[in-house]
Parts: C-alpha cells; structure tokens; sequence
C-alpha cells in the first residue's frame, strides 16, 4: 500500500545519495514473527532502521531469526509463519512510503524487483534455467520501466558489464548451466539492481562462493553502494563478512536482537556476551594449529525461550537478577543498543584479547 | 539435551581393529596422480581433471586441501577411494596400491572400512528413511560385522562425536539439526576405525560455532584414534586451527604445499596470495582488503594472449606477475616433503612487485 507521507515525517533531503546518516530508507518497529501456524514466537520486537547508502549486517546462528526478519521484509516468509504485529516501512521516492507487512501478492510484485532487491545464497534456483541469462534480466527491464526490446538488450549488458562480468554481450546469450557460481550471483545481482531499487537485502549471497569469487562480490556491492547509494541489509552467519563490509551491525540472539552498533565498534568492544561469543568463534585470520572455541549449548527453540535473558543459561555472567524478567534493549552512547544488564561491566572483560577470554 | 559439549570424556581410545598402521607408515601416498573422465562422444580419457599430484598424509595427521570449484578436489577424495578414473600415477592407503587392485579386491578393500568418506551435505547423502542407529551401523554391516559387536560400535561412534545414541538413534536425519547431522556423518565414518577419513566440505553449512565443534571432533579424532584426515574445503576458516599441511589447487594441478601456518602466512604461489588475502577476516582494517594483489587479473593491463593455452601456467590468466616463461607450466608438482610452489616466479622473490599486496600475518 503505497501513502503519501504526511509533510514533516519524512523531509526531503537533497542529497538522496548520500552516505550513511542520509534519510531512513528501511524502518522496522516492533516487528514480531511466529511460526507453526502461530504456536510459537520465531522473532520478538525487533526495531531497526537502514539509511540510504548504509550498509547493515545482521548476523546470529542458525535459529536466530536472522533470516525470517530478512524474508518477511521480502514478502517471501515459508508457510506457517507470519508478522504477528510491528511495522517495517520502506521510504520509496519523492517520500511515498510503503508499509511491507500490508502487502498483498500482486503489490508484493509490483515492488519487489522495482525498489526492493534481492539476492539468495543458492542463485541457480532462482534463475529459470530454460531462458538465457539476459532476457531474465531485459525482461524485468522492459516490463517494470517500459524499454524498448532493443534498448533493454543494451542496458542489460551494461548492467553485466557493472557487476564485472566479463564480455558482457556473450553472456547475455548464456543459460544458467553454462555460468559458474560467482558469475549466477553476479547475473542475480545485475537483475536485482536492475530497476535501481534503494534497498538491497542480501541473505547469505556470499556464503557458498570461493574465498576469491566471495571477495569480488563483496567489493560488487560495496561498490554499488557507493555508487548508487544503495541501501544493503546483509544476513549471514560470518561475523568476518560483516566485519568487512558494513557500517552498522544487527546481532540477533533466539529471535531478539542483542547488540546493534557502529561495526568497528561492535567487533572490537563488544558489550553483550553474546556477540563476544561469536567474536570467538568467528575466523581470525589465525591460521595455526589451537583449540578453537564454541559456544557451550544451543539456543532456546523458538517458544520455548526463558522468561529472562534468553542467553543466559549459555552465558559465563549471568546473575540471578538475568533469569527473572525479558532484559530491555537499552541505547547506550555512541549510537549503540544493547539487551544486557551488565553490559556497562562486562564491556572492558569482553574487549580483552581472544586468547585471555576463557573459551 | 541431546548433544554433550566440549572435550570427550572416553578415557580409552579403542585399539583400532586391525594392528595400527606403524607411524612410519603413510596412511596415504600419492604420487604423480592424473584423472580423466572418459569424453562425452567417442573413446579415450578428455581433458584432465587432474594433472601430476603428489601428496602424503601420516597416521594423526590433517592434510587441508583447498581449491575453488571445479579446481578437482572432490576429484582427488573420489579418486583415492576408487571413484574416479585415474590415467596417472599411483595411490596407496595403508601401504596398499589403490590401483592395483582388481575388481573383487577393489570391492573388499572399500568394505573393509580402512578409508571412509565423509560427503558433503549429510541431509542429501543419509538415506531419509534409516534411523540414526542404522545409518552409523551400516557400513560395520557392509563388512561384516555382527549384529550385537555392531551395537556397541555404534554407540561408542555416536558417544566420540558428542551423541546420545540412547536419545537420537532412532531419528531420522529430518529430525536433528544441522551440526547433529553432520555429527552423524561423522560417526558413520569412524564407526569402521578407518585408517584414512576424506571429509569432503565437513563444515561449509554450518554456522561458526557448530562449524569449530566439528572441527574440534576430527582434531580428536586424529589425535585420540591416529585416523590421517584430508579435510577438502573451499573456505580457508573450514581448515584453521586444525590442519598441519595445507595443499593449494588450482584448475587441476597443486601449485604450493607445505606446513599450515607458512603456506597461509608467507604463500610462495601468487594464488595462494590472492586466497589468503581474499579470506574474510575480523583483525584487519576493511579497507586494506580491497587492495589486494591480483584481484582483478593482471595488475597492469589484460591477460597475455597465450594465458588460455595448454601448455601454460593454469594460473596465468590471471596471474599478476605472469610473464613470457610463464608460456610452459612450470615443471613438477611441489612434493610432500619440501615447502614448494609450481610457480617461476614466487611471491618470495618478487617482493617488490607484489609490494601493493597485504601479507597475510607477518
């Protein structure tokens, strides 16, 4: 449901490109998602805000609720679950707004692609293998801003060109099954930008690369991002992706989020226990032979998280004030958010050196 | 809970079945090894997937090898085990000669458990409709094992990977988790106290914390059992911590080798400079990655007009230090015993030219 926005809420900035700290294009407040059919609550509360041109990462284990906040910003959540309440508002142009959790399918249509990107871990399943390459991106092209078939041909290479694959007008012509991985996440990249949509949501798009292609993508959207002031929301597990390439990181914790904050800042003075867990087990450039770390135990399964923190029961600090009532995610200066009562204490314990922390 | 965490608690290490193989004894040897799939359309092997390897694992020891796809490591693990047309050279497990056996030995000698194959992705490679119990038993069935000896065998593999046999052997692998599965896998493997345990991408599903308890599994492995391990990733997180000998694939031919931490740290191969310098990593500032050597091919200009020829460096399409000898593949595999990489001109010796490069950890 696209609104006009009321005059003073979103103000006009002149610079749409700018850089992090530009205008919000992306609002999440009070998100809640639930899962089989409702039983159960996979994602509590969750309120967070991308701007234009800022790149956010969004990182948790497997069950975090990660990816379900990621899906239902993309109207694409698995059966059984659904947005429970919240709202996520995505800020279009000339300051119409979009309420994402409204959509119905053919809305869902009309957006996605056109202002909302979006790109998977496994992109040959999103391809059609039995059309080339080229027409899957001159077709959205043609349909969505009206081209030309002949000027849609063009503007694609062009867009393959920019995304760095290389001899752009021989891989128009090319099938899904002729392309490697890196160059399918790239061509899905190219379709994804295609319409010059403010936000892109990559979910785990680089995890299933090589090391070296992985590399080449990153910098494909960090450049993007400069470029077009693109908005990113980046979800993986891989603390050290996020730690490369975004301004701002979500850290999510049995479908809450537990720390938000300037990423450099985040990974070297983590302040909940949590993130300083993953900072732990997360690859160090440290390549020789020690013990590595875990983190003792599993989460909570969705509905069945305790009625305090959530971490505490796998947590090194945890007091007996942690158990008794949902912990507040509570700002704290510089920007940050954390959901820990002890954090102010614990943030000078948790920056010490890997190798002090016990594992 | 179904799962134990941290260290194993077994005080015993269970003798392995046959007498152990004598620590000078290789668990595996391999020697100028070449595969071809036989062509499509017509006789005769096509174009290599692997051209001259040599590699040797020891008793306790892990060997990493990494490749991006298509660069033949999947190859090398199905090669080793009988599953890959070998043309070339010579593979021992155990001190046996993988090639010379003729059908009936080849059968037995894969029964027999000495080398097991972990596959990637356990939820495609268990059979769905087996509980966990009867997966971990079967290859003990395979060779022969009786049904009560088997029992007990499969409870102690579940137990070494951190399992409660009581409590999840009779799921099946839709019910566990991501980590409990490749935990199963990971029992299935062992169940036979092989000699020598290929993990094909152990780890790359699963998330960093599952991942190192994984890792810290086939780590005890080798040092409680004496299994020799090749872990085949494309991930360099997927062998740190834990290997002792990292081995570099490219397009089909091992272009460096040697001990973990001077191959990541201090790569003679441009490739391996490029690999490392690509990983991400948490203590480095974003910035100096995008600075990498090599990253974008040649650092000056394209790709020399005979990169693509045959008998060319595999690397030097995008090699930034390629120059006209580069034209001839440079001669000889780097062999297990030596710190080599197939390359005329190493990153070592061209420090000046390279001088843009980020040096992994020096």
């Amino acid at each position: 449901m696209s609104v006009s926005s009321p005059s003073e809420a979103v103000e006009a900035v002149e610079a749409v490109h700018s850089g992090p700290g530009g205008e919000p294009v992306l609002t999440v407040d009070g998100l809640h998602i639930t899962v089989a059919g409702g039983r159960a609550e996979a994602v509590r509360d969750v309120a967070f805000t991308v701007h234009a041109g800022e790149a956010v990462g969004v990182v948790g284990e497997s069950g975090s609720g990660k990816t379900l906040t990621c899906r239902s910003l993309l109207g694409v959540l698995p059966p059984g679950c659904e947005v429970s309440a919240g709202s996520a508002v995505l800020a279009g142009d000339g300051g119409a707004v979009t309420e994402l959790t409204a959509l119905d399918r053919r809305q869902w249509e009309r957006l996605r692609g056109a202002e909302l990107g979006a790109v998977f871990q496994d992109p040959a399943s999103y391809l059609n293998p039995a059309l080339t390459v080229g027409r899957q991106l001159a077709e959205p092209l043609r349909v969505r801003l009206g081209m030309t078939r002949a000027r849609a041909r063009e503007r694609a290479v062009e867009l393959f060109a920019s995304v760095g694959l290389r001899e752009p007008a021989q891989v128009y012509h090319r099938y899904p099954h002729e392309l490697s991985g890196g160059m399918l996440q790239r061509v899905l990249i190219a379709i994804a930008v295609a319409c010059d949509p403010r936000l892109l949501v990559a979910d785990e798009a680089t995890t299933a690369l090589d090391t070296v292609v992985q590399a080449e993508v990153l910098d494909l959207l960090a450049r993007l991002r400069d470029e077009r002031g693109l908005a990113l929301l980046l979800v993986t597990h891989d603390l050290a992706v996020v730690a490369e390439v975004t301004d701002r990181v979500l850290v999510f914790y049995a479908g809450e989020i537990v720390e938000d904050g300037p990423t450099q800042d985040v990974v070297h003075r983590p302040a909940h226990p949590y993130t300083a867990a993953l900072l732990r087990v997360a690859s160090l450039g440290d390549w020789n032979r020690r013990e590595l770390a875990v983190i003792p135990g599993r989460p909570p399964e969705a509905g069945q998280a305790p009625p305090g923190c959530r971490f505490a029961d796998r947590c090194d600090f945890a007091e007996d004030r942690c158990r008794t009532a949902p912990i507040p995610l509570t700002r704290t200066p510089g920007g940050r958010r954390v959901r820990c009562v002890r954090a102010a204490e614990l943030t000078p314990i948790l920056t010490a050196p890997p190798e002090e922390v016990p594992a | 809970m179904t799962t134990t965490t941290g260290r194993l608690i077994d005080p015993a290490p269970p003798a392995p079945e046959k007498t152990a193989p004598p620590t000078d004894r290789r668990a595996l040897s391999v020697s100028g090894l070449s595969v071809a799939y036989p062509r499509r359309h017509g006789r005769g092997a096509g174009e290599s997937v692997l051209r001259g390897v040599d590699l040797e694992v020891t008793p306790g020891q892990i060997l990493g090898v990494i490749g991006e796809t298509g660069s033949g490591k999947t190859t090398l693990a199905r090669a080793v085990v009988g599953l890959a047309p070998v043309v070339g050279g010579r593979i021992e497990v155990a001190g046996i000669d993988v090639g010379g056996l003729r059908k009936r030995e080849l059968r037995d000698h894969r029964r027999s458990g000495v080398v097991q194959y972990m596959f990637q992705d356990p939820l495609r490679s268990l059979d769905p409709d087996l509980t966990v119990a009867d997966l971990v038993g079967e290859p003990l069935a395979v060779a022969g094992v009786e049904r009560a000896e088997r029992r007990a065998r499969v409870a102690e593999a579940l137990g070494r990977v951190g399992l409660d046999a009581d409590a999840l052997g009779g799921r099946i692998p839709a019910q566990l988790s991501g980590g409990q599965r490749q935990r199963v896998s990971l029992a299935r493997a062992i169940v036979t106290r092989p000699a020598l345990l290929l993990a094909d991408e152990p780890v790359s599903a699963l998330d960093a914390s599952n991942r190192n308890h994984v890792l810290r599994l086939l780590d005890e492995l080798r040092r409680d059992l004496g299994v020799a391990v090749v872990v085949i990733s494309h991930d360099l997180s997927s062998l740190a911590g834990i290997a002792d000998r990292i081995a570099v694939l490219y397009r089909g031919r091992l272009v460096e080798q040697g001990p973990t931490a001077e191959v990541l740290a201090r790569p003679l191969h441009p490739y391996t400079a490029l690999l490392t310098a690509s990983a991400p990593r948490l203590d480095r500032d974003p910035a100096v990655r995008r600075d990498r050597p090599g990253r974008s091919g040649p650092v000056s200009g394209e790709a020399p007009a005979w990169a693509g020829e045959p008998g060319a460096c595999v690397f030097a399409h995008r090699c930034p230090l390629a120059e006209a000898d580069c034209r001839t593949q440079p001669g000889g595999s780097p062999h297990p015993g030596e710190r080599s990489a197939a390359c005329h001109h190493p990153v070592t010796t061209s420090a000046d030219r390279l001088a843009r490069a980020p040096r992994a950890t020096t």
